[in-house]
């Protein structure tokens, strides 16, 4: 059986800096960056856009204006940017990811690239990062394009806590970009036909947004009694129904979203009455408090992150370079 | 320290139960051309690529400028330069970006890069197309560029895969002549192809590959002893009477076989071309061809699985 790299020498990094230069310069360039940077920027802006009229209109005391930016269900349009967002990331991030690998088999230079002195890590890692900093740089322009539309037109600077939720909010983003970066480079792994691996990173996200909760709901029932008898019972099935939702990745990212933007968010689960006593209904949460809240969510993305990873490293270390 | 640059004992290549490389010895000298040749899937590429720590390998051994690929993949990547078989390059990218990117995996010295790519593409003729995007390329053309991207690294050894299939005629030859400045700079020169003559012009010593194993190995000229026989192998063409009877008689020739009409082909021990022009020309006949048939490696190759197939 094949051996595995025990004992080879030199560092798995070397050659990592080349790689992620040249594939950063690559999607910079590339006219598909800017088709997909129209679209979300389409996708955001038309949101934000409507939210920020209505928000104008209602002057209120509203201690986090700002943050509505971003969660408000506009009248015109029913989609808050958020959603949007949860949306259209994924997208993006297989834009990005669902050739990384599969295009260097098909132009014929993955094995006169991996002649020279690099490993197969350097090649992945540098892909991967590239990708993922590209994603972000969107991702951040268009969050500075929210905020200064938000203080051009709002008149009103945000608040120090604002501003830090708000960057909790874009890391988030980024982190679930991530996870679908990753699995669209692992379709690119496991497929040498770059429509074949489009075509599965897609199903897998309309799977996630159509489908998924769909059958989350249904396994759900599947395990209902006839008769529901004890509160137990009931929070029980409850918590696994969002369990099984929250195997999707667009799951957790509206969660943590939630408790970043809306800082009255006390709870992502079942709120039981015990949790209720002696809160003041409405009142939000401080900073470090909402944190802790979405803590498991942000280390699920990650962990997703790295797991997917990880499974198109072990496939792509095993495959042969020759055509 | 032997004067090998690469050495491989008993290597071996499973896929599952077949045998793809067949516990193979191969050493390739300092500075010669060495032609690894056979049918399609007998495995050449394999070999090269476990050479390159491209591949794992089943068992045996391999050593290259004295770097193990398993282990120390990137010493052996770093001083040995690889032309794939139908190189690819990234075609939105001119040959001069290409180039670039390779300099940079290879951690040239941003002060030198520049002056060796120049140098590099000027050797292979490609220095006025340098800004060109490689799409515009043909293919001859890219596997120039996979050459200078070899002459670049100042490799010690290079390994070219079929560098000459899919080339016309010119692009061939002028490959070649390139392969031939490879070794005239020093570099130690291992191609694989399955086209015979061309490489029996260029090559030192010769491999002979057939279902994973090293049939014969050696010069051309002594592959062609040990299968067609030694000898010097004439063709003569000439009319007149009993020709083959003058022939026969002459001292030092061993065969005499017809070689379709007043056309014969003769085996002798030594250079008898003198000797058969005076008799034919004495006893009265006209000689019209007399040519030394070098051994062609296609005949050796030919017989020797004619041969193999009949022992079977």
């Amino acid at each position: 059986m094949p051996r595995n790299h025990a004992g080879r020498e030199g560092s798995p990094f070397t050659g990592i800096g080349p790689v992620y230069m040249k594939e950063l310069a690559d999607h910079l360039s590339s006219i598909r960056m800017l088709v997909l940077t129209l679209f979300i920027i389409v996708f955001g802006a038309f949101p934000v856009a409507s939210s920020l009229q209505q928000l104008r209109t209602t002057i209120g005391s509203d201690a986090y204006l700002f943050l509505r930016i971003f969660t408000i269900e506009p009248e015109q349009v029913p989609i808050p940017f958020i959603q949007a967002l949860n949306f259209v990331i994924p997208l993006m991030a297989i834009g990005l990811g669902f050739d990384l690998v599969n295009s260097e088999f098909n132009r014929r230079t993955l094995s006169r690239v991996l002649s020279q002195p690099l490993y197969r890590d350097a090649l992945l890692l540098g892909k991967f990062l590239a990708g993922l900093t590209t994603l972000a740089v969107a991702l951040m322009a268009l969050w500075l394009i929210v905020f200064g539309a938000g203080l051009l037109l709002l008149g009103l600077p945000p608040r120090g806590v604002e501003v830090a939720r708000a960057l909790g909010f874009l890391m988030v983003a980024i982190a679930y970009g991530g996870v679908w970066l990753a699995i669209a480079m692992f379709f690119s792994v496991v497929f040498r036909s770059t429509a074949t691996s489009a075509l599965c990173a897609l199903g897998l996200w309309l799977f996630f947004f159509i489908l998924w909760p769909l059958i989350a709901q249904a396994i759900t029932m599947a395990f209902v009694p006839p008769e529901i008898t004890s509160l137990d019972q009931f929070v029980g099935l409850q918590q696994l129904a969002l369990a099984l939702q929250r195997l999707s990745p667009g799951t957790l990212f509206s969660e943590a979203v939630l408790a970043l933007l809306n800082p009255e968010t006390r709870t992502l689960g079942p709120m039981l009455p015990s949790q209720m006593r002696g809160a003041i209904m409405g009142a939000p949460l401080p900073l470090d408090q909402s944190l802790l809240l979405i803590w498991p969510q942000v280390t699920g993305l990650i962990a997703g992150m790295i797991v997917v990873f990880s499974a198109s490293y072990v496939i792509f270390q095993r495959e042969e370079v020759r055509a | 320290m032997s004067d090998n640059v690469i050495d491989a004992r008993g290597l071996l290549k499973l896929y599952g139960e077949a045998r793809v490389v067949d516990a193979i010895d191969l050493s390739i000298r300092r500075g010669e051309i060495f032609g690894l040749l056979g049918p399609n899937g007998a495995g050449k590429t394999t070999t090269i690529l476990m050479m390159l720590g491209l591949t794992e390998i089943s068992g045996g051994s391999v050593n290259v400028l004295g770097f193990n690929p398993v282990r120390q993949p990137l010493e052996v990547k770093r001083r040995v330069g690889y032309l794939p078989d139908a190189v690819g390059f990234y075609d939105n990218l001119t040959a001069r970006e290409n180039l670039t990117y390779t300099a940079r995996l290879l951690d040239i010295p941003r002060r030198e890069t520049d002056a060796r790519i120049m140098d590099a593409l000027q050797s292979v003729d490609l220095a006025e197309v340098a800004d060109k995007r490689v799409a515009t390329y043909s293919r001859g053309m890219r596997q120039r560029l996979g050459i200078a991207e070899i002459v670049m690294k100042k490799a010690e050894v290079a390994i070219l895969d079929e560098p000459t299939s899919g080339l016309d005629p010119h692009a061939t030859f002028e490959l070649l002549e390139m392969i031939r400045r490879l070794k005239r700079a020093g570099v130690a020169v291992l191609l694989s192809s399955h086209l015979l003559d061309r490489v029996q012009s260029v090559c030192d010593r010769v491999a002979l590959f057939n279902k994973g194993q090293i049939a014969l190995m050696g010069t051309v000229v002594e592959l062609a002893n040990q299968v067609l026989g030694a000898g010097h192998p004439l063709l003569i063409e000439a009319s007149g009477k009993d020709i083959a009877g003058t022939l026969g008689g002459i001292a030092g020739v061993r065969q005499v076989v017809p070689a379709g009409e007043g056309a014969w082909r003769v085996t002798a021990d030594h250079d008898v071309r003198a000797e058969v022009a005076h008799r034919i020309v004495a006893a009265g006949g006209s000689l019209t061809k007399l040519s030394d048939l070098q051994p062609s490696l296609e005949e050796v190759y030919t017989r020797y699985f004619q041969e193999a197939r009949h022992a079977a």
